[in-house]
This record gives structure tokens, C-alpha cells and sequence, in this order.
């Protein structure tokens, strides 16, 4: 039996204005179980606090319950006030008798009985506790960062300067991302390759990170502060560590017909490649799928130009198995293909392209060397239109493109408009826009001048269809303020092309157990207070896999994760919260409906031996719950059809006792 | 004339489209093979059926001049269907006038080789029901 | 509250991240509801087992009222979709056994929401009064 001190609380009039606190106190104290019971001004005081610890003392009490404020504002204190009295913290119980009871009700009478009830039920839900010890569980001091974009290189570089060893995972040879191919960045127009490969240059360097190009994060087990991950480094039939990057291979590579994906197919590469002249890791990567030696086994030039001997055709995939405390997603995103846009005659005309393939166009390094020049003929376009909004916005129901809007395009267009007049100024732009959304620090003011000092036609209104005749593209739209249809003849078509998640995003997710939303953006944990937490803990968002970004947006959500990455890494211990699930292994039958519905994963079976009768052993599936990953929620606890989970703090049998002191 | 609300709810639940889904994006209108023949364009019509402006809409030829071929449904990016409205509101006008023009035993008879097969469920959708 | 002088009895679980932040909320702001309500508190609403339902029923609650968070904001991410489903199942077999729906009913209350809180229990409290008392479900095993 429990020896329970009840301590009402008056909380200046909040409370005693309309529950009489006196009348509380006595009829509590008569409650089985309960020795000590008392009403004071102020519970939460430090006057209040030493009445608790002086009465635990002198009554020997096992459990107290608080009749006062709302537990979600008071629980804490007191729990640190039985701690210090010398009783387990989770022996507190808090009846509310401040905002859903004295704050409620008007009446004197009515608010004392209720309030009554309140404590009767928090002194028989304090019967049933039990003395709870939060988990601890120790942290690795290394971080896994997934995807080598600016967000994943901005992420790994905080983390790495606060001290702690990053990994950065990425699929492709080189790190930089989407911004590595773009061609300049709004709205200060300043050059993506001269901000971003610097920090490239700084991550290669840094003695903290860790590359692992042209790799896939293939299995992760584990928990918060305890992850265990396997990372397949594909093989690319260079040594990592001997390849100089000198680059003669790429050029005497005889196999040239291997259509380039850094330009997004506009021109061709060899089979052996490094992506552009910055990549980090500077190393060649043989793509197997071209290369004549790996296919056939006759060639071999790429081996006999390389003076440091790096080429081995022989190289096998390779697994590696890395600890890690914390993984941060930076998954990125990617154009969705226009498949279903075939009114834009994408696939019919190599004269209408996306807009990442005009950054391509328009960059120093891409296929045309910077010179704006109309893909299938080379000839210099003189009548641009763009339209936006090319899969963005799109309803569920027409069962093409994505609801919600891309973020970037509007920005984007803006720039690209503006940049070909800038160079251009015979060329004519037009820019089709159902609304141009501008929201951000010199944003509007960017679009703005696009259209008033540089000449751009922006036209209210949307695309129809575009065919090409001749050399020429037909593009029929509408003027919506002219209430006209438009016939445009032009040169070139560019598509602003919605985004969406890169496709690795959801497999990982599913590795991960974090969740994801219906268009595979990762889900945050609050969607204002944790916007870089996932829900699953331990796993951090950065950049544009959590939701459309820019890159201002991505640099910042990038260095916000890695604050929570340092502020994880940099405890020793984690402590849970001990109000976990737990499974009565003589109960469980195994039947795995607890896993299924748990959200986290933290649910796992395992075969266990069991006395048997007759002295022989039983062996049985049982479930057991990972108390470092439960958050406890208890939706197993309902799921389970032999009541063998359960959740402490909040135990079937207290929940039930706390019914029955209601209904009394 | 009967209230116009309840002719533009009447015209709404015919057609079974919901006219707020619009976004105003104009792309019904820009796609429109017989934009040039109509007084008023597919992105009209659905804003004038949403506002309730239904009578320019009722005495208007632009009604007849909608081919069905139904490029607005197919493009539209809200699926808002304005081809569907047009033919609503072309219902609207045919049955106050009691004339179906059109019954399914005089099909057979007028089927030709190159007639589309869009045309014979345009005709049914225009002069029939 | 009370019609036709009877006072009802009506146990609310309330979730722990939102519907009782609500009810708190409701507190803070002084919107009054009936006394009779009497919240439990839950981590979440997926917690709550049918089995506590069926209890508050056999002890002569009248009416049960569950909250959570509103589809799509779980603070476990799913769990509200589990209570949906749980409890329709629940509910309409309650209503086979002749506790009317009206007496039981799943709410979606947010934290920002103590308007809504003190609204819903003012009126699902009137509507269980207005049911009068309930019938008391028996535990079989109990009788001899």
C-alpha cells in the first residue's frame, strides 16, 4: 500500500476563488492510501516545494499527488521536488485543478466537487505507479550526412567545425549537387561555381569529413545516438587513393558516345569521366555501362595512358560498416520528367528544354560554353518564351504533376529572363506566369527590374500547347488581362519543370523509419517549432528533401540541422524518457501486430528459450521494444490482442483506475 | 428568368465540376482550337458559372462554337473540366427550348469512315440526354 | 448543465500533445464548460483502448468523448488514424449494444484550440443529458 501526501494548492485566488481548497484537502484526506494532506498559497513557491520534501520525510511517503496548474506546466517542478525529497520522480501525480477545473467553472460548489474528483483520481492513478528509471544509452560522436549538395556540404561543414567527424554520403562521383550545374544564383546574380566550389575545396580539406563518393547508404540498424550503417562504395575501377586526376584518361578515351548526364545529355563524355573540372573528389570513374574493356575486355587505353596506374578493371563493389550518432537526410531534389506534358512537345522538339538544362546552356562550362545556342540546329535564338508553373500547382485529381508549388521557378525564370537580355539584347523574352511569387529578402524587387530595365514580357496567362513547324516552335497560349489567344513563333521553349524529391529519398526513408509526406518530402518533426528534426529521433532534414528550397533557405535549414546535430553529439549520455512500451514476454504470442503500428520501429521479435513444463525448454517469439527509440505513445498497447504491452506511466491498469475514480 | 444562382447550381451539378478548384491560370483558354470563333473563352466560362453571370453565357453563340474535343479537360492542371461547363450551360439553353435534336437510333445512318469517334460523343453530349 | 435535472457523467481522454493543451487553453481563457466533463489525460489518442471505453460504460459513465490531434498532425505521426478507425469500429458496436452515438464521439482538437474545446464539450454535453442516464453495460463475469 502507498503512503500518499496530497498538497492542494491554492494558487493565490486562481484556484481558491472558486474551489474551496480547505474542503479539497479534507475530503482527500480521508481517500485510502492517503496520510498527509494539506493546502498551501502557492505549491510551486520554494516555500511550497520544502512542505513536500519536509512531509515526505516526516510521513515517509511512497507518493504525492499535486492538486494545482496543469501538469504540462508544473509537472517537471514537482517531479524535481520528490527527486530531491528522496522518492522516484515518476511517484508524482498532478490533478489539474487550475485550467480544466477553478479557470472553468464559476460556482463554488461545483468547482470544490469536481475538483474532489480530480484528486480522487489522481491518488488512484498514484496507486498504480511504479517507480520509473529513465534508459541511457551512449552516443557516438560522428555524424552521417546523406547527399553531397550545398545542403549536405553546408551541414557536414558545421558539424565538422564544432568538432566532431562527419561522413558525407553521395551516389554521384562528385559532391556540389543541383548547384554545381547551375549557372548563376539569384538574386544577387553572383556565380554558383565561385560560392560554391570553394566549400567543396573546404570539405575535401577538412580533416574532420569524410568522402565517400559514388556511394549508397544500402542498410541502417539502430537507434538515436547509436546507428549502424553499411555504405556500398560502387566501383568505379579507379583507385581512390592513387588516381592523380590529371585527366588524360578522359580525353584518350577512345568510347565517346556516352551522353553526358552532367549536362543533362546535352552533349557527350567519354566512358571514363570526372564529372567537371572542380569535382571533389578530383578522381575518374569508369562508366561501366559504355566502357569497351569492362564490356568486351579489349581496350584498355585509359590504363595505359595513366601514368599513376590507378585503373583496375577488376574493382568490386564495397560494403563498409560506420557507427554514427546522428544521419542527417540532404537527399536534394530533382526536375520531374515531362512525360506527361507532351503538350510542350518536349519529346518532340529538342528546341524546347527545362530550365535546368537552359542553366546548362547558359553556363561557362556547359555544352555551348556559355553561348546561349538552340540545341538542335546551333543557330542563336532571337524569340525565348518561358512558361511556368510546368507540373507545379497541378490538382491531385488531374493525375499529372504535383500539388503543391515548386518555390524556385518563379525566381528562377526571373533570372534567366533577365541574364538573356543582359546578354543578349536582341533576343526577345516572353514569360508566360499564372502568378509570380516573389516572397524573399530582394526577391520582388529582382523580378521587377527584370521587367522594367531589362524588357521581359511577362504575360498573365498559360501555355496551351506548343508545336514546332519547321525550325520555328508554334507557341499558343493565352493573354488573360488582353482576353486574347496568343500565336508566338519562337526559337526556343523553356520549361520551368516542377521538383520533386530525388527517388533514393523514399527507399531511405523506409531505412530510416522516418517519415514522409504523400509527395515524398520528408516530414519534420513539428512543422514550425522542429522544422530540421525528423520525427524519428536521431535523424535530422536539410535542404530541399523536407520541402522545396532555395538556396539562402537550403544554407540556413543545412546550418539549423547541424546545430542539432552538435547539440546530440555533444552529450555523452542520452537520457529517455522512461515512459516507454514494454512487453510481458509470458504474455506475448508473438503475433507482430505491436510492430506493425508502431511508427518507429522500435518494436523488434526475437526468439527466446522459455521453461517449458517438465523441465524442457520452450523456444518462443517474443516481442521486446527498444526503449532508446519508443516514444511512447502507446498505439501498440491497443494493437496488442494478449495485453502484453504495455506503457509505463501510462499502464492499462492506472488509466483504468482513473475511469473508474471519474465514473464513482 | 428563374434566379441566376440557382441556374449556375443547376449548371454546377450537371456537369459536376467544381468551378473553385479553378486557378485562374488560363490554360483551357490557350489551348482552345476554336478560341478565335468565341465570345467568350473556356477560362470565362468557368469564372462567370463561379460568379454567377450566367446570362451572357445562356444568350451567347459561344456555346455552339466549343468543339468537345476536350484539349481544356485533358491540360488543365486543377482538373477543373471547363469543357464539361460548356456543355452545361449548352444543356441549359437546348432543354428550355424542349428540342433533343438527336436520338441514338438516328446514329448508325450518319456514321461515316472519317468521322471521329470524339464527334459522336460530342453530338450525343450536345443535342441528346 | 443538467436538463430535465439530470446531471450526466462524461469522461474525456485527451491527448497529451494537442486536445489537452486545448483544454488548458479553454482554462486560460475562461470559457466555461460543464463540470461534469472530467479529462483524462493520454500521451496520445491511439493510447486509448477500447477496453477503457467498455470500463467508463460498465461504471455508469454516460457519455465518452475522445480527442486528438487533428488527421495529419499526430505528434507520433499515425496515431490519430489508428483512433479514427478504432473507434468507428467501437462506436457502432456500441450502438448495437443500445449506448446511442450520441454518447460517444472522437474530437480533433488542437492546442491553438480552446475555443473549440470548451464548444465541443458544451454541446456534447448537452446532447448526453438530453439522453438522460445511460444504460449500465454489466460485466457478465462478474455475476454469480
Amino acid at each position: 500500500m502507498q503512503r500518499i501526501g496530497v498538497f492542494v494548492c491554492w494558487c493565490g485566488s486562481n484556484i481558491a476563488g472558486t474551489v474551496d481548497v480547505a474542503a479539497v484537502s479534507d475530503a482527500l484526506k480521508s481517500e485510502p492510501g492517503v496520510v498527509f494532506s494539506t493546502n498551501y498559497q502557492y505549491m510551486c513557491s520554494q516555500a511550497g516545494q520544502e512542505m513536500i520534501k519536509e512531509a515526505v520525510k516526516e510521513h515517509k511517503l511512497t507518493g504525492i499527488v499535486v492538486c494545482s496548474c496543469s501538469p504540462r506546466m508544473h509537472e517537471q517542478t514537482f517531479r524535481k521536488t520528490a527527486a530531491a525529497a528522496g522518492i522516484n520522480p515518476y511517484m508524482v501525480e498532478i490533478a489539474n485543478i487550475r485550467e480544466q477545473c477553478s479557470w472553468v467553472h464559476k460556482d463554488m460548489k461545483e468547482g470544490t466537487e469536481k475538483a474532489i474528483v480530480l484528486g480522487r483520481t489522481a491518488i488512484a492513478k498514484v496507486h498504480l505507479n511504479a517507480p520509473l528509471v529513465p534508459g541511457e544509452s551512449p552516443v557516438t560522436k560522428r555524424a552521417l550526412v546523406i547527399g553531397g549538395g550545398i545542403a549536405g556540404i553546408q551541414t557536414a561543414l558545421d558539424i565538422a567545425d564544432a568538432g566532431f567527424e562527419v561522413d558525407i554520403v553521395e551516389t554521384k562521383p562528385t559532391i556540389g549537387g543541383k548547384m554545381a550545374q547551375l549557372d548563376k544564383t539569384f538574386p544577387t546574380l553572383d556565380c554558383a561555381a565561385c560560392i560554391l566550389t570553394p566549400k567543396m575545396v573546404d570539405v575535401a580539406q577538412h580533416e574532420k569529413i569524410k568522402i565517400y563518393s559514388y556511394s549508397e547508404v544500402v542498410d541502417v540498424k539502430g537507434f538515436v545516438g547509436n546507428f549502424d550503417v553499411t555504405i556500398k562504395k560502387k566501383a568505379r575501377y579507379v583507385k581512390e587513393d592513387v588516381c592523380t586526376g590529371c585527366g588524360l584518361c578522359t580525353e584518350k578515351c577512345p568510347q565517346k558516345k556516352v551522353p553526358n548526364d552532367f549536362n543533362l545529355g546535352m552533349d557527350n563524355k567519354r566512358a571514363i569521366y570526372i564529372p567537371f573540372a572542380q569535382a571533389v573528389p578530383k578522381i575518374a570513374t569508369i562508366d561501366a555501362d559504355y566502357c569497351t574493356m569492362l564490356k568486351t575486355g579489349k581496350c584498355g587505353v585509359c590504363s595505359k595512358v595513366c601514368t599513376a596506374k590507378a585503373i583496375d578493371y577488376t574493382q568490386k563493389d564495397e560494403f563498409v560498416s560506420e557507427k554514427y550518432g546522428a544521419i542527417v537526410a540532404a537527399t536534394g531534389f530533382n526536375p520531374i520528367s515531362m512525360e506527361k506534358f507532351d503538350e510542350y512537345a518536349y519529346s518532340q522538339s529538342k528546341d524546347v528544354i527545362t530550365s535546368l538544362e537552359f542553366e546548362r546552356l547558359m553556363n561557362a562550362a556547359g555544352p555551348t560554353a556559355g553561348k546561349l545556342l538552340r540545341p538542335s540546329d546551333g543557330v542563336h535564338p532571337h524569340k525565348i518564351v518561358f512558361v511556368q508553373c510546368v507540373g507545379s500547382r497541378c490538382a491531385a485529381c488531374a493525375e499529372k504533376g504535383k500539388e503543391y508549388c515548386s518555390k524556385i521557378c518563379c525566381m528562377y525564370t526571373a533570372k534567366h529572363a533577365m541574364l538573356t537580355r543582359d546578354k543578349y539584347p536582341d533576343t526577345d523574352v516572353t514569360v508566360f506566369y499564372i502568378d509570380v511569387r516573389t516572397p524573399g529578402k530582394q526577391f520582388d524587387e529582382f523580378y521587377r527590374r527584370a521587367v522594367e530595365e531589362y524588357g521581359v514580357h511577362y504575360i498573365k496567362g498559360m501555355v496551351g500547347k506548343v508545336s514546332p513547324e519547321g525550325n520555328k516552335l508554334i507557341v499558343q497560349g493565352s493573354d488573360l488581362i488582353a482576353n486574347k489567344q496568343l500565336k508566338i513563333e519562337a526559337d526556343l521553349v523553356v520549361l520551368a519543370a516542377a521538383i520533386e524529391p530525388d527517388r533514393s529519398a523514399r527507399p531511405l526513408a523506409t531505412m530510416l523509419t522516418a517519415s514522409m509526406d504523400t509527395n515524398d518530402f520528408f516530414t519534420e518533426a513539428h512543422p514550425k517549432l522542429r522544422p530540421v528534426e525528423s520525427p524519428t529521433a536521431g535523424i535530422f532534414l536539410s535542404g530541399a528533401c523536407q520541402g522545396p528550397k532555395d538556396i539562402p533557405e537550403t544554407v540556413s535549414q543545412a546550418g539549423a540541422a547541424a546545430a542539432k546535430v552538435i547539440g546530440l553529439l555533444s552529450k555523452d549520455k542520452l537520457t529517455g524518457n522512461p515512459c516507454v512500451a514494454h512487453s510481458d514476454e509470458m504474455m506475448c504470442n508473438g503475433c507482430s501486430s505491436c510492430e506493425k503500428v508502431c511508427p518507429y520501429g522500435a518494436i523488434t521479435y526475437s526468439d527466446k528459450e522459455f521453461r517449458g513444463p517438465n523441465r524442457t525448454t520452450l523456444i518462443r517469439r517474443v516481442a521486446s521494444v527498444n526503449e532508446a527509440i519508443c516514444q511512447g505513445c502507446g498505439c501498440c498497447t491497443v494493437a496488442c490482442p494478449s495485453g502484453a504491452m504495455d506503457l509505463k506511466g501510462f499502464a492499462s491498469k492506472q488509466i483504468m483506475a482513473e475511469v473508474d475514480a471519474i465514473c464513482k | 428568368m428563374e434566379n441566376k444562382q440557382d441556374v449556375c447550381n443547376e449548371i454546377i451539378r450537371r456537369s459536376g465540376v467544381n468551378p473553385r478548384k479553378c486557378m485562374k491560370c488560363g490554360k483551357c483558354s490557350g489551348t482552345c482550337p476554336a478560341y478565335d470563333e468565341m465570345e467568350y473563352h473556356p477560362h470565362q466560362f468557368v469564372y462567370m458559372v463561379e460568379t454567377g453571370d450566367i446570362e451572357p453565357l445562356l444568350n451567347s453563340k459561344s456555346i455552339y462554337r466549343c468543339l468537345s474535343c476536350f484539349a481544356c479537360i485533358d491540360r488543365c492542371p486543377r482538373g477543373v473540366e471547363p469543357a464539361k461547363i460548356v456543355e452545361a450551360v449548352r444543356l441549359e439553353v437546348v432543354r428550355a427550348q424542349g428540342n433533343n435534336h438527336l436520338t441514338p437510333n438516328d446514329i448508325p445512318d450518319m456514321l461515316d469512315e472519317d468521322l471521329p469517334q470524339q464527334a459522336i460523343v460530342s453530338a450525343f453530349r450536345k443535342y441528346s440526354k | 448543465m443538467q436538463v430535465n435535472g439530470y446531471k450526466p457523467k462524461i469522461v474525456a481522454f485527451c491527448c497529451n500533445w494537442c486536445s489537452y493543451a486545448g483544454a488548458d487553453l479553454a482554462g486560460s481563457n475562461r470559457l466555461s464548460y460543464p463540470a461534469e466533463v472530467k479529462v483524462i489525460r493520454v500521451p496520445c489518442s491511439c493510447r486509448v483502448n477500447p477496453m477503457f471505453i467498455l470500463r467508463a460504460f460498465q461504471r455508469g459513465a454516460d457519455g465518452v468523448i475522445l480527442c486528438g490531434c487533428h488527421p495529419g498532425d499526430c505528434h507520433y505521426t499515425s496515431g490519430n488514424y489508428y483512433t479514427r478507425r478504432r473507434m468507428a469500429l467501437l462506436f457502432s458496436m456500441l450502438d448495437y449494444l443500445g449506448i446511442e452515438r450520441d454518447r460517444t464521439r472522437v474530437e480533433w482538437v488542437s492546442a491553438a484550440e480552446g475555443a473549440k474545446f470548451a464548444a465541443t464539450m458544451n454541446e456534447f454535453a448537452e446532447k448526453v443529458a438530453s439522453l438522460g442516464e445511460n444504460k449500465r453495460l454489466e460485466d457478465l463475469r462478474c455475476k454469480k
